[in-house]
């Protein structure tokens, strides 16, 4: 029954480390580049919400919608003005440009709200679950978490295949020179790509808040889970992509069940081993 | 690409190359003599940053020319560390064995993990050796006989075995470190020389145009990674001997043995020899006038990387070399002695490597 209930847990983890990916994944899909600041990020989506609703005192949902609209102003211009300008065939500028950013993210946030590991309380939610028997129960936060992240990655796949924008981001995807030919912008298309993941990793920041102690260094190990889950879901599908997550937090909901100390290993084993035996992982993308 | 208009320098290239080359041969010659005129503080400056220069030729070596950008190098500098404090502590061997057997167990574990990380290929192999360095991490933690999650210190007794005076402790770890980072420089500097050089040098061109002259890039790219990763084993095998103290944090931290060394290669010039010296020069005048900026001179290190992207990705040496700067480790041979027929005798990095790691 343990077992039954850390899968349970595992499940709604993933969820999250879905959110966590899916704004890696399409940044990647577009750009062909992997933003190494992106769990920092997250975190930083995180911190911004505990200064806006807790600091601040806003109303919970203004203060998320403010951090969605600040981060994804500022993916759109950080694309434009700095990432736009290292992208090229040569992988080594945007991981180089990326990774200062992390590192200037991380001490900055350090700088401004000390090492003190954090966390947004969210009151009675915390408290509620639903209880199935005396050892498997569900808390109502990392259901009602559960169900956001599906909802955004629906909205997310809603994007991709029904709207103008998820067409051009699917055209540059496919073959990013030639979509100029065709009018299209592609400095532009990628600001917007920039922006939807900035949205995605916003969302992701204030449910990471709301679930778990954060402090300026979680940034990596953020990034790390969504690159595996990525990898482990195989690249270019979004429901791949939550299967990845659900898996990596299977793997670490069971490994901490056997000891906390296995917790993050577990994670990493199977991610190595997806990578061994599928190296295209679980559910990868058929066609183009 | 960006085709700096060639602007040559007002010296005539092959006295300057004779007078850089002096210079650094003096520079060697007044370092290996530094246990004689330096202070203590210094002599541990400089092991710090002999080490440091170790690390960013391999790590040069291993993106600039093969490009495999691995963020992941910190495994290897851990696993020499921890290898080389197992072996000295339980297998009882003297420290100065130990430090290159460290190093080979270090080359040895490169290969299973590279077999996993090459089924990753360029970003995502950035990512994929991260991941194996927080697996060697965790599992580091996991031997309470090395200290687990703590840490621990290395016995006086195995440190005096190196010298039994402090003075002569330092001495005899000064040259140690001294041969490292020759041995790192010279070593890459001969390797580029030999067929293997032409072969890598080929491979940071163009890989594709490698390939179909013969060149077996993908058995390259793997000895390559194992090759520094024995290296940067040894490096870390004496990082950890002068510290005397490992725990996992600092065995396998990314800032220090990976955004550190990116830092120093990336702003010197990568995928030159010349680039991670001068690198490391910079990087600890910076540091040495920032000390006492705690955070905010991680965030400058962090601002300059990428400053030097957006300016000139090729870094401080690639951006002379591209101004008629003659090299001091030369590699290959042209003519321009005998005919203006060559005008700059190896292609700056940033052109070359817009095929490399596709």
């Amino acid at each position: 029954m343990v077992w039954l209930n850390a899968l349970l847990q595992g499940v709604l983890l993933g969820g999250l480390y879905a959110l966590f990916a899916a704004g890696l994944s399409l940044m990647f899909g577009v750009m062909r580049f992997v933003n190494i600041a992106h769990g920092d990020f997250i975190v930083f989506a995180a911190y911004l919400l505990m200064s806006t609703v807790v600091m601040a005192g806003m109303n919970p949902f203004i203060g998320i919608g403010l951090v969605v609209v600040i981060m994804g102003i500022a993916g759109y211009l950080g694309q434009r003005f700095v990432l736009n300008r290292v992208l090229g065939k040569d992988i080594l500028p945007p991981i180089l440009v990326t990774f200062g950013m992390s590192i200037i993210l991380q001490n900055a946030l350090l700088e401004i709200f000390s090492a003190d590991s954090r966390r947004v309380q969210t009151g009675w939610l915390e408290t509620v679950s639903i209880q199935f028997n005396d050892v498997v129960a569900i808390g109502l936060l990392p259901l009602l978490m559960f169900v956001a992240a599906l909802a955004i990655l629906g909205v997310l796949q809603w994007i991709f295949y029904h709207t103008a924008l998820g067409r051009l981001l699917r055209a540059t995807s496919d073959d990013a020179e030639i979509v100029p030919l065709m009018g299209g912008n592609n400095a532009h298309i990628f600001g917007l790509a920039t922006m939807l993941a900035s949205g995605v990793v916003a969302i992701a920041g204030v449910l990471l808040a709301m679930k778990t102690n954060f402090d300026p260094t979680a940034g990596p190990s953020r990034l790390l889970f969504a690159f595996e889950a990525v990898i482990i879901g195989g690249l270019g599908s979004i429901w791949g992509t939550l299967a990845g997550g659900i898996v990596l937090g299977v793997a670490q909901t069971l490994g901490a069940q056997i000891d906390s100390g296995y917790q993050m290993l577990a994670g990493h084993i199977a991610f190595l081993a997806v990578l061994v035996l599928r190296p295209k992982g679980l559910f990868p993308r058929t066609i183009g | 690409m960006t085709s700096m208009p060639p602007k040559s320098l007002p010296f005539d290239k092959p006295a300057l190359r004779r007078g850089l080359g002096g210079l650094l041969a003096a520079a060697i010659l007044f370092l290996a003599f530094a246990p004689y005129w330096a202070g203590r503080a210094d002599l541990r400056l400089l092991m710090e940053a002999f080490g440091f220069l170790a690390l960013a030729q391999m790590w040069n070596l291993l993106a600039g020319y093969t490009g495999l950008v691995s963020v992941g190098q910190q495994a290897f500098v851990g696993l020499g560390g921890y290898v080389f404090f197992g072996l000295a502590m339980f297998a009882g061997f003297h420290p100065l064995v130990a430090m290159p057997l460290a190093g080979v167990a270090a080359a040895l574990i490169a290969v299973p993990t590279g077999w996993i990380a090459f089924r990753l290929q360029g970003a995502y192999f950035a990512i994929g050796t991260w991941v194996i360095a927080e697996v060697f991490r965790l599992i580091a933690a996991q031997f309470p006989a090395l200290g687990g999650g703590s840490g621990i210190s290395l016995p006086v007794a195995i440190a005096k075995s190196i010298g039994s005076s402090t003075a002569s402790r330092e001495m005899s770890m000064y040259y140690v470190a001294f041969t490292i980072a020759l041995l790192a420089t010279f070593g890459v500097w001969a390797l580029l020389r030999s067929p293997w050089g032409l072969a890598l040098t080929a491979i940071r061109d163009s890989e594709p145009a490698a390939e179909s002259l013969g060149v077996r890039t993908r058995r390259t790219k793997f000895l390559i990674y194992v090759l520094t990763a024995g290296v940067t084993g040894l490096t870390g095998a004496f990082i950890f001997l002068q510290k005397l103290r490992i725990s996992p944090e600092a065995a396998f931290s990314v800032n220090e043995w990976t955004a550190f060394v990116i830092f120093i290669v990336v702003i010197g010039g990568i995928g030159t020899i010349e680039g991670p010296i001068l690198g490391v020069i910079i990087f600890f005048v910076l540091r040495g006038l920032t000390a006492d900026w705690g955070t905010w001179y991680l965030i400058m290190m962090g601002a300059i990387a990428i400053v030097v992207m957006l300016v000139d990705k090729r870094g401080v040496w690639g951006a002379l070399q591209a101004r008629g700067m003659p090299s001091i480790f030369t590699i290959s041979r042209n003519l321009e002695n005998k005919a203006k027929i060559a005008p700059v005798d190896t292609p700056a990095h940033a052109e070359a490597s817009d095929t490399v790691g596709r």
